[in-house]
């Protein structure tokens, strides 16, 4: 456990990608990152010309192997103080306040173990995301099993590289649901994640999984519960809420 | 809030992690994983799991099983007041 009070330090944005229409990645270099753990979040700080300033918590997408980089992944919320000025005014070479990694409660390591079952709502996939990078990069052949629930096919974080990750069958799977529209032909679930869908993700893991969920606070209190009722011990489940004001 | 509908209170709701920032630089340490005893119920929970109620001046931590206060957190430009009274104990591994 790391002991040092953990410092304010300016980051440089070195590249920003668009993941869906309203929801873009962001690299950045640290000078003194210390490293962190997958699921771990770092703190952005903006700060204007009067002195007014805003914090807000954003999960670390990047895996740990990935060097003098740290991404996260920020959906646009409208009416928010700090996403839309991510999206409509950061441009790479900007320079933001960070400090960081924090937490360790949400946090997968490979030599944790599994078997895994990650359940995403939204941009709840983020930390997840990390996890998945970090078993990958990291070699891990951990059974996983990954559920995301989008509102619809082109608001799927990650999709391509999600696809790319669970391509060579090494034990990943990805599991889609689409909540609110769904394209012609499309043959996965469509409606929220609820007990049975659940139920049938979880099946091929059994009762020893270790389950990671984050999403919106009902999403994931309703996962939550559903997990215990199907067997899964509580100590084993790991949550992660945001709010609707997480902006 | 009083005036909100309850379902978006509820959603309002967040956890330990929302203040793992806070907490680290306060503590000096990782907090989030740190269990504690709430003194009303009993219930041992880590910090990261318990309920965060951020929409107010200061931040307030209520236990998942009673829902009573475990931690207040407010900041101020000079301070940073951490009221633990709600907790029997938090434990830090050596």
């Amino acid at each position: 456990m790391a002991n040092a009070p953990i410092a304010w330090q300016i980051a440089r944005i070195a590249s920003v990608r668009d993941e869906t229409p309203t929801v873009r990645s962001f690299a950045l270099e640290l000078p003194a990152w210390r490293g962190h753990r997958a699921g771990q979040h770092l703190d952005l700080r903006l700060t204007a010309e009067d002195g007014y300033s805003v914090e807000r918590s954003y999960s670390i997408a990047s895996e740990p192997e990935r060097d003098g980089q740290v991404e996260i992944t920020v959906e646009r919320i409208p009416g928010g103080e700090v996403s839309p000025f991510l999206h409509d005014v950061v441009v790479p070479g900007d320079q933001i306040e960070v400090r960081g990694p924090i937490g360790g409660y949400f946090v997968w390591e490979a030599a944790l173990g599994g078997p895994l079952l990650l359940v995403a709502g939204g941009s709840g996939v983020v930390p997840l995301m990390a996890m998945v990078r970090h078993r990958a990069r990291s070699g891990s052949s951990t059974p996983t099993r990954l559920l995301v629930s989008s509102r619809s096919f082109d608001e799927i974080i990650y999709r391509e590289e999600l696809e790319r990750l669970a391509a060579p069958r090494d034990g990943l799977e990805v599991i889609h649901t689409l909540t609110r529209s769904q394209p012609d032909g499309w043959t996965g679930h469509a409606r929220r994640i609820d007990e049975a869908m659940l139920a049938e993700v979880l099946a091929p893991l059994g009762a020893s999984a270790r389950a990671f969920l984050c999403g919106p606070t009902s999403l994931v209190e309703n996962a939550a519960n559903a997990l215990v009722r199907l067997g899964l011990p509580p100590a084993r489940i790991r949550t992660e809420r945001f709010g609707p004001t997480g902006s | 809030m009083a005036d909100e509908p309850a379902d978006q209170v509820a959603e309002a709701v967040l956890d330990g992690n929302a203040l793992a920032g806070a907490l680290a630089s306060v503590l000096g340490v990782e907090a989030t994983s740190i269990p504690g005893r709430c003194a009303h119920c009993g219930t041992v929970s880590m910090v990261g799991a318990l309920r965060a109620y951020t929409r107010a001046p200061g931040a307030v931590l209520r236990c998942p099983a009673c829902g009573q206060v475990v931690l207040r957190l407010v900041e101020t430009d000079s301070a940073v007041y951490l009221d633990a009274r709600g907790a029997a104990f938090l434990r830090f591994d050596r």
